[in-house]
């Protein structure tokens, strides 16, 4: 933490601030510390501020006339300050049905890392895992906490479509599918609930530094669940942590 | 009446397109827009419209379309021969259309992308403040035959004489692509580096407004890098020595080194590049800080 984040620009549309230090709460806290100073700040145009495990871009929505003057500027919101600790975040259960109906490759885990089916669905739904950002694709969430026990690699071939709300493993990263795509993770689950709602003022309920826990289900409960995410009437359960 | 414009032929990939989603990068959501500003602006300059306005931009085979009201339009970029009624038409100048018109194009003399504007802007499906369209996010992310556009109809008493407008339209043949250095430039070799300067590149066939990738790799051995933002314009190296270069429609974030960045006049340029054509980086420095 002691390290400087190092500014400079990317483009004329962009100034990145990249963090010293590999993956980590508290790097990420940091991280978003600072996203919260610059997204209150004021800019002489419209611009948006995204993380990831170790930087902020601000991107600008036209060329930046002043590079110069505003990288200074960054400078001086990013700097010094001791980071006050944040234990605000919203905790979510997100419901996974672990079936071997769902869990395409839970059969190939159990074998590669020599756990039971059931041990590998403890292991899973027993951590809660950090929402460090959103990318890749809209609504995906980087989750940090795997197990260290459910580590694998990726599949040696991509399936050339997995379906939306699978859960997979890739490496140490364990994340859900929001819409159907080519993917190489190892599929262990399915959640009915949606990610992405592109229709919506806000179109994920999900913010970098929030947590979510898997919670198990039937094949029963996973229908259920889905019929009334289709029709409205499903609202997603979390509670806030504080102190 | 209602005023819509009729699609008559798609032509070969056409999108509707403005300045692009702003504020939705951190749900995932690509940036998109048009992938030429320069010539967006000028059309929404001509018409009088506001910047953000909607253009239709369209790729080296133009569509063919009809207009079910009257309006001006404007078309700037390529010069794809555009004809109204069968005659040919001017880039970079009102153009009033009547009741029934038809515009088409007669085949591709420079540039890649041209673009329509229309008084008002197109007043299509609008989602997360934008009306630009992309696949898997937007109902339509190309022209198809039968579909309908619509606009404000406008009926204009007098014609005016529009003040001329200082147009650089150069870039279209220009082959040079302005670049900054990337975040992990550094890293790159004294070799490396001096390949990506001295040699020429060109654009391979799979290039769309996600990405162009180029024929040309460059020998590497710098390691995928920790997951971590990128912009349109970021120059990715691949592991196995690709360059690729993200355009409007990539994805927010990526894992390989970020070797160049392109300036929005890069961009500009490099969006005007048909597949296999030729091409270098021009390095031009930040200041120091």
């Amino acid at each position: 933490m002691a390290e400087f984040p190092k500014i400079s620009p990317l483009g004329d549309r962009g100034i990145l601030v990249k963090f010293g230090g590999d993956i980590s709460e508290n790097l990420l806290e940091e991280v978003l510390y600072y996203k919260n100073i610059l997204e209150n700040s004021e800019f002489k145009q419209k611009v948006e501020v995204v993380n990831t495990y170790t930087s902020l871009l601000i991107s600008y929505m036209f060329t930046i006339e002043d590079v110069y003057g505003e990288v200074l500027r960054v400078k001086r919101l990013v700097s010094g300050a001791n980071i006050p600790k944040n234990n605000k975040y919203k905790i979510f259960s997100l419901p996974v049905c672990y079936d071997e109906e769902f869990g395409l490759d839970l059969q190939h885990i159990s074998e590669q890392n020599n756990l039971s089916i059931e041990e590998i669905i403890q292991l899973h739904t027993a951590a809660e895992y950090r929402i460090y950002f959103t990318g890749f694709l809209p609504g995906f969430l980087y989750l940090g906490g795997l197990d260290e026990k459910l580590k694998i690699s990726r599949k040696k071939s991509p399936r050339k479509s997995v379906e939306k709300g699978s859960v997979g493993i890739g490496e140490n990263q364990t994340g859900i599918y929001p819409k159907n795509s080519p993917g190489g993770w190892q599929i262990l689950g399915k959640c009915p609930v949606e990610l992405f709602n592109k229709n919506e003022a806000i179109p994920s309920p999900f913010s970098a530094g929030d947590k979510i826990k898997f919670e198990a289900i039937s094949k029963e409960d996973f229908y259920k669940i889905r019929d009334e995410v289709q029709s409205g009437n499903y609202s997603l359960k979390y509670h806030e942590h504080e102190g | 009446m209602k005023a819509e414009i009729e699609v008559v032929q798609p032509g070969l990939f056409s999108s509707i397109q403005d300045l692009g989603r702003f504020g939705f990068q951190k749900y995932g959501v690509p940036h998109s827009g048009v992938m030429d500003r320069y010539a967006m602006r000028i059309c929404n300059l001509i018409l009088g419209n506001s910047q953000e306005a909607a253009v239709l931009e369209i790729t080296m085979q133009g569509p063919q379309l009809k207009f079910s009201a009257p309006t001006r339009i404007c078309i700037s970029g390529a010069d794809l021969s555009p004809q109204l009624n069968g005659k040919a038409v001017s880039l970079n100048e009102l153009i009033y259309i009547s009741e029934g018109d038809v515009l088409k194009f007669a085949g591709r003399r420079s540039g890649f992308r041209a673009y329509i504007g229309i008084s008002g802007g197109f007043r299509t499906e609008k989602l997360m403040d934008s009306r630009s369209w992309y696949e898997g996010l937007t109902e339509e992310f190309r022209l198809l035959k039968g579909m309908k556009l619509t606009y404000k109809a406008e009926e204009f008493s007098d014609i005016e004489t529009h003040s001329s407008l200082k147009i650089d339209s150069e870039y279209l043949a220009e082959d040079e692509i302005e670049v900054y250095p990337g975040p992990e430039f550094s890293q790159l070799s004294f070799t490396q580096k001096n390949q990506l300067f001295n040699s020429l590149f060109s654009t391979n066939e799979d290039s769309n407004r996600m990405a162009v990738q180029l024929k040309e790799g460059l020998k590497n051995e710098l390691k995928p890098i920790i997951t971590a933002p990128v912009l349109p314009g970021t120059v990715q190296l691949t592991p196995s020595g690709k360059i690729i270069v993200l355009m409007r429609d990539c994805q927010t974030t990526g894992g390989y080194p970020r070797i160049l960045q392109l300036s929005e006049y890069g961009i500009q340029v490099l969006s005007q590049k048909l597949p296999g054509e030729n091409l270098s980086f021009q390095k031009k420095d930040y200041l120091e800080f």
